[in-house]
This record gives C-alpha cells, sequence and structure tokens, in this order.
C-alpha cells in the first residue's frame, strides 16, 4: 500500500463562519437555506498549527476593501464600510452586490440588484464549517488529485500534483 | 489491494504548456489508448497554440485566415467563446482576454481538449479515470466502489496544502487564479489584470471547457460573479467556491453537494 504522505496536507481554517443575509433593494430578508453564497473564515494560517479563535468581533473602522471604492454605510447595515461592487451585464440583467466590512473581515453581503424574475430565496447563505484541521489531516492520504490555477510545465515539478503523482496515490 | 489497482495506469504528458496528468482504472485502457489520447492533445495544440506561429488560431489572430475558412473544430470552439462572452457581461472573452487584443481561446480550448480526450477513453471502455491538465481536471465514475474520486483545491498561498477537498463523480473542476508567480488575468472589459479581490475560483459542473471559462469570469467579476453563477438558471449545473484576498472561503449553495466536511 502507498505511504499514507503528504503529512503536510494540512490547513489551518479558522472555522469563523459569518451567516450572510441577502437582500434586495426593498425588502431585507435573511435567507438560511436554498440557493446561494456562503462565506466562512480563512483558510490560511500560519502554518505552524496555531489555531485560529473565532472571533467575529465587528467593529468599525474597517479596512481593507477587496475592490471598489469605499462609501459610507447605507442604512441598516450596522456598523462597518460599506463597499458596492460594479454592476455586472448579464443577459437576464444586471447584478451588483454590496459587501460590509468591519475590522478587516467581511461580514455581509447584501444583492443590491438581480435579474428581474430572481427571487432573493434563489441566493441564499450557509453557516457550516468547512474543514476542520483535524479532519483534512485524517483525509490526506485519499486525495487522489488536486486542482489549482494553472501551472506551466515548469512549474509541475513543485506542484502538489507532482507529488502525488511522484507517490503513487 | 483492488482489482482497479491491478490495471491502474498513471501518465504524465507535457503539452499546450502545462502538464497533464492521468489516471485510470480500467482493463480496457493500457497504454495504446493513452498514447493516442496525448497525440490527440498534441494535435489540438498544434492547431490552437497562440505560441505557434503557424498554428490555426495564430494565422486568424494575424488575419492571413478567416473565420469562415477555418476548420470545424476551430469555428465550434471560437462559437462556443463568444457565447460566453455574451452570457459572462464580456468577464469572460477570448477576442479581449489578452492585453494585446490578440485572439486567444486558450481559456476555453485547454478544457475543451481535455474533454475530446475523456471521450476518447470512453469510447475505450474506460469508466473509472480522471485526467489533470495543470489543475484542470475531468473526473469520471470513481476512485474505488462506492468512493467518488477526492480533489484537493490548492491553497493559494502554501503549495503544499489543500485548502478543501471536493467528492466528485462524472464532473468537472477547474480552477483559476493569479497565485501562480507570474501569473494574472486580464479582465476583458477594462484590458487591465482583474482586481477582483479574489486569489482562486473552483467551479465544478458538467462541462471542463465551461467550468473552465467561468472559474475565470468570476474571478474576473469577483464576489459579484458568485452570485451570477448562483442566480442564472442556465448555469444551475455549475458550482463555484472561492478564496478572497483576505483568505474567507466562500462558495454557491450548489457547492455544498461537493465540499467534504470532517466530523
Amino acid at each position: 500500500m502507498p505511504k499514507r504522505g503528504i503529512a503536510a496536507l494540512l490547513i489551518t481554517t479558522g472555522a469563523l463562519i459569518l451567516l450572510l443575509n441577502f437582500k434586495t433593494p426593498d425588502q431585507t430578508v435573511p435567507v438560511r437555506s436554498g440557493g446561494g453564497v456562503a462565506v466562512v473564515e480563512p483558510t490560511t494560517g500560519t502554518g505552524t498549527g496555531k489555531k485560529a479563535t473565532p472571533t467575529p468581533t465587528v467593529a468599525p473602522g474597517a479596512t481593507a476593501a477587496p475592490a471598489a471604492t469605499p462609501t459610507p454605510a447605507g442604512g441598516g447595515n450596522s456598523s462597518g464600510k460599506t463597499v458596492d461592487g460594479p454592476v455586472v451585464s448579464t443577459r437576464y440583467g444586471d447584478i451588483q452586490v454590496e459587501v460590509v466590512v468591519a475590522s478587516g473581515k467581511l461580514t455581509d453581503v447584501v444583492a443590491l440588484q438581480l435579474p428581474t424574475g430572481r427571487r432573493s430565496g434563489q441566493i441564499s447563505s450557509y453557516a457550516e464549517p468547512i474543514l476542520h484541521q483535524e479532519a483534512l489531516k485524517a483525509q490526506n492520504a485519499s486525495i487522489d488529485l488536486v486542482s489549482g490555477a494553472t501551472y506551466t510545465s515548469d512549474a509541475y515539478s513543485q506542484s502538489l500534483q507532482a507529488a502525488l503523482n511522484q507517490a503513487g496515490l | 489491494m483492488s482489482v482497479a489497482d491491478l490495471v491502474r495506469q498513471r501518465r504524465v504528458h507535457h503539452v499546450m504548456g502545462t502538464t497533464v496528468s492521468l489516471d485510470v482504472r480500467s482493463p480496457f485502457v493500457g497504454d495504446a489508448v493513452i498514447d493516442e489520447v496525448f497525440a490527440q492533445l498534441d494535435d489540438i495544440d498544434a492547431r490552437f497554440s497562440t505560441y505557434r506561429p503557424d498554428s490555426e488560431v495564430s494565422r486568424l489572430a494575424r488575419g492571413e485566415l478567416r473565420e469562415a475558412e477555418a476548420s470545424l473544430d476551430v469555428r465550434h470552439v471560437l462559437a462556443a467563446c463568444d457565447h460566453l462572452a455574451s452570457v459572462s457581461g464580456g468577464a469572460f472573452d477570448a477576442r479581449h482576454q489578452r492585453a494585446d487584443g490578440r485572439l486567444d481561446p486558450s481559456g476555453f480550448v485547454k478544457g475543451w481538449a481535455i474533454e475530446e480526450a475523456a471521450w476518447r477513453i470512453d469510447s475505450a471502455g474506460g469508466r473509472n479515470y480522471w485526467i489533470n491538465a495543470g489543475g484542470d481536471i475531468v473526473a469520471r465514475g470513481e476512485a474505488e466502489p462506492g468512493r467518488a474520486w477526492r480533489v484537493g483545491i490548492q491553497h493559494p498561498g502554501k503549495r503544499d496544502r489543500v485548502a478543501a477537498v471536493l467528492a466528485v463523480s462524472d464532473r468537472a473542476v477547474a480552477t483559476s487564479g493569479s497565485y501562480e508567480r507570474g501569473e494574472h488575468i486580464n479582465d476583458p472589459r477594462t484590458g487591465v489584470a482583474a482586481p477582483a479581490g479574489l486569489r482562486s475560483v473552483t467551479v465544478v459542473g458538467p462541462r471542463l471547457a465551461f467550468t473552465d471559462a467561468y472559474a475565470t469570469a468570476i474571478y474576473v467579476m469577483g464576489l459579484d460573479g458568485l452570485l451570477w453563477l448562483a442566480s442564472d438558471p442556465e448555469r444551475a449545473d455549475y458550482a463555484a467556491y472561492a478564496i478572497t484576498d483576505d483568505d474567507r472561503t466562500v462558495w454557491t449553495d450548489s457547492m455544498e453537494h461537493y465540499l467534504v466536511r470532517g466530523a
């Protein structure tokens, strides 16, 4: 049997879960099941095994907006900074989201515009954790392959897939 | 040790500027079939490469060949790319993906080429296999009876780690991102590098060419892209998982089906 290798294949996921509320401009409807988007705390860590503590602190004076220009917080978005994304045109209509950033963390995503006929119920959020550190460790040896942003032939030898191929896993 | 292990093939081939790994667990797919598959990929590369001056795509880009005179495959790919540009609001656009404005359907071609390879293996009788072309994957059947293939999503910051694990069967998986050195993705709508707010986007769906294009489009759109995918009935079979610049993970509801969770 192949050695259970790739021991370094673990992740320090902080497992701080942020429930998102998706709202239409007219109404505020937190949706907790159905279709949608979920946001969970960091995938990265220091790599030292240090466990991130789930500390959902929401404080004013946020930094690190993902994109676009910060605008003053709209009504009903509690503390934090709101950032409106660009309007994305699709054949079904325009889509625009507003994100709320507090203490450098994304705390809310609001659908400002959805194509006509799309109900907010088709967008939802989840509050379940992805992999805990322990869980991913246990699954190390049974990862069959790896999906990543395209590596060049040159970069292949350094890739995780190359390591898996080498190990014959 | 199972029967599948006894007939397992693992091969690696360099083509299309990347490395294709292939794992087949079938008594019907031996070296001869895999050699054919790799030769077919070489042929597609020769016709579609933007790095080869004599390729059809290069001749089209220089205006030496008219689209109406191009091969059926090239016209098919360009039609699909134009459709994708339309439905994505230009976030994926083979005609404007490059900063210099030259035609570059590579973002669709690789996935399409791997689908062609998969069909060759299917027709030879292969049922349980995967093909991984530089991180873009077709995974058919199962790793072993009752166990789906487990696909790790590359951690964008740490080469030896995965950010999550997906269990997939008969699905394609593609990831777009900018964490690899020197890599970046242009926003075809502006011609400059996409500011996005995302480090990587992984899409799962039935067709690799489209999962790959959607991953690129969502990367360019940013968080809006996840909503775009989640709210579009034509893309109901596709799921997306993204890692943000501040190392959060975000996914569409449809991705729940694939995410492997710990206890």
